[in-house]
């Protein structure tokens, strides 16, 4: 009989299906009305108290001004994602060293960096002219051969994208390490029976494995970054929050103006999330469910496809 | 010890323990290991769980660092260089490049599971060889073909069997065209109906005349492949020789106790 043969195909005299009354979920039903009704008070305040301003709202959404703040939001975002990215990882790899010295280094590090406010560190990175005028390379204690006036070596938006890119290393150095340890030790000896060094065995198994651990609280660090590029305002620098800061300041409207900021941080946020949701399934490959449900159906197509 | 010792005449033995002690803090888990594997052997170890077979297969490679005692696989010393009567580390890259010679096969398979089949067998020739990328997947290939997997190459490792798995495992460590394979009790993690197929990959390999040390509870493989079984219980080798008359005529009251409960 083919129906025997053939596990795909239903056998002809099919088992009869079961019949049953599903189970009934009044309390959604009256929980939803509740929220339409909530939501249906909220818009209703949103479009009739004139306090929310929505002309002016519109008015500076889209204005070259504002956009020119969100632009430099943005790129101090990925920037001092970046440093923070690749500082991150290496001190990582520093904390997991057998060696005591650059353990210690990366232990101090993270200790200071994480134990500090970000804020005072913005302050501190901007004002470092204050501190010290001049930065010189030579001879510890002996003579020196380049001198650099502080203030300029680093301006103010280089100070504000250093204070936050390297706070932000000793909190990815601390995710990134916990992802390694996620990765069973086995990894490691396999790879280190094959004959590979240490530095190998991290770059090509260990982290690509680490990555699925390690990706979804990275994106929550960057939507966190996207945020506290805020705080660069005490530095009169004029990202997105800086610059309806200035705007309100001259026009009092600060409601609108907070609503215009806040749409563009939400939308960014936004953005952020479906970028994160591709890597994780990027990282998840022979692991993940949703990369493993493809395979299985390219599986099943294959299997399928010649007989 | 007879035969070996025979052997010992004509050739130079490739492993050579010379009473190898290993503790893991106050645990004493080698007491001095004796023991010698010529080329082309295959070298069978059996005994209890905790006996520190699986630990002094490990130090072969030197995964786990050896606290007394000689080894040396090919007269090279695992871990140190001798200069005079002086010993000294070798460094993590120059243990690396030894590892190249010994292949090992782990009773967890622990294949890479980011990567197919294919690149798991790939990776240490690329990667540590510095082969091109063609050559390397040619031969891979024929790895894969040779474990019988030919048509599995691009899995990744959660899409296949126990069985399959160690198979690539043990062609990812032939891939490095090691002078020895270790294989850590590679089939105990396996499901019955699934440890036939590893075994007779490991035969083939026997046959094809592979320097192997085989750490296994499968007492018919050791009869039948094995040159020499040596049976260990508590960090000491308790008796060794041609394992049909171990198995059938154990000379030591643990050993006759074990077989019993195995066999």
């Amino acid at each position: 009989m083919t129906t025997t043969e053939d596990p795909t195909v239903p056998p002809r005299d099919a088992p009869v299906p079961i019949k049953a009354i599903p189970q009934r979920h009044p309390w959604r039903w009256v929980s939803a009305v509740v929220l339409l009704l909530l939501a249906a008070m909220l818009v209703n305040s949103l479009l009739t108290n004139p306090a929310w301003d929505w002309p002016t709202v519109w008015q500076y959404l889209f204005s070259p001004q504002v956009l020119r703040g969100l632009w430099l939001t943005v790129w101090v975002t990925v920037a001092a994602m970046v440093i923070g990215i690749v500082l991150g990882v290496i001190l990582a790899v520093m904390r997991l060293s057998p060696n005591p010295i650059v353990n210690g280094v990366a232990w101090i590090y993270i200790w200071f960096f994480r134990g500090t406010p970000v804020l005072v560190q913005i302050i501190f990175w901007v004002f470092l002219g204050q501190l010290y005028k001049y930065i010189s390379l030579g001879i510890p204690f002996g003579p020196q051969f380049l001198y650099f006036n502080t203030t300029e070596l680093i301006p103010v938006l280089v100070g504000g994208l250093l204070a936050l890119g390297l706070n932000e290393a000793a909190y990815m150095a601390e995710i990134v390490r916990a992802g390694i340890s996620s990765v069973d030790s086995g990894q490691t000896e396999a790879a280190e029976a094959l004959g590979m060094t240490r530095l190998k065995v991290m770059r090509r198994i260990v982290l690509p494995q680490a990555m699925r651990i390690i990706v979804p609280p990275t994106g929550n660090e960057t939507i966190s970054m996207l945020k506290t590029t805020s705080l660069l305002s005490v530095a009169a620098i004029l990202e997105l929050f800086g610059t309806v800061q200035l705007i309100y300041g001259s026009n009092y409207k600060q409601i609108p103006l907070l609503v215009v900021a806040s749409i563009w941080y939400l939308v960014f946020t936004s953005v952020m999330s479906v970028g994160q949701y591709f890597l994780e399934k990027r990282f998840g490959r022979g692991t993940s469910p949703v990369g493993r449900a493809k395979q299985k159906a390219n599986l099943r197509a294959r299997r399928e496809g010649p007989s | 010890m007879t035969t070996e010792q025979v052997a010992a005449d004509s050739a130079v033995p490739l492993v050579v323990a010379e009473q190898v002690h290993k503790r893991f803090g106050s645990l004493e888990v080698l007491k001095g290991i004796d023991m010698q594997v010529m080329p082309g052997e295959v070298a069978c170890l059996l005994g209890p769980s905790g006996s520190g077979k699986s630990t002094f297969l490990r130090c072969i490679n030197h995964l786990e660092k050896i606290d007394g005692g000689r080894l040396s696989v090919n007269g090279h010393l695992v871990g140190y260089r001798q200069k005079g009567d002086k010993l000294y580390e070798l460094k993590d890259g120059e243990v690396a490049q030894r590892r190249r010679d010994i292949g090992m096969v782990f009773q967890r398979f622990n294949l890479f599971p980011h990567m197919t089949a294919l690149r798991n067998v790939m990776e240490a020739p690329v990667q540590v060889l510095g082969r091109n990328r063609k050559q390397a997947k040619d031969e891979a290939l024929t790895l894969l073909d040779r474990v019988g997997l030919g048509d599995r190459s691009d899995h990744y490792p959660s899409q296949l069997s126990g069985g399959q798995q160690q198979r690539v495992a043990i062609a990812r460590a032939l891939a490095m065209h090691p002078q020895l394979m270790l294989f850590d009790e590679p089939t105990s993690a396996l499901d019955p109906e699934l440890v036939g197929e590893v075994l007779d990959v490991m035969r083939d390999l026997a046959a094809g005349g592979m320097t192997m040390i085989v750490v296994t509870h499968e007492i018919g493989f050791a009869r039948e492949v094995g040159d020499t079984l040596t049976f260990m219980d508590q960090g000491v080798v308790v008796e060794s020789g041609a394992p049909k008359e171990v198995i059938a005529n154990p000379q030591h009251p643990r050993t006759r106790d074990f077989l019993s409960k195995v066999l």
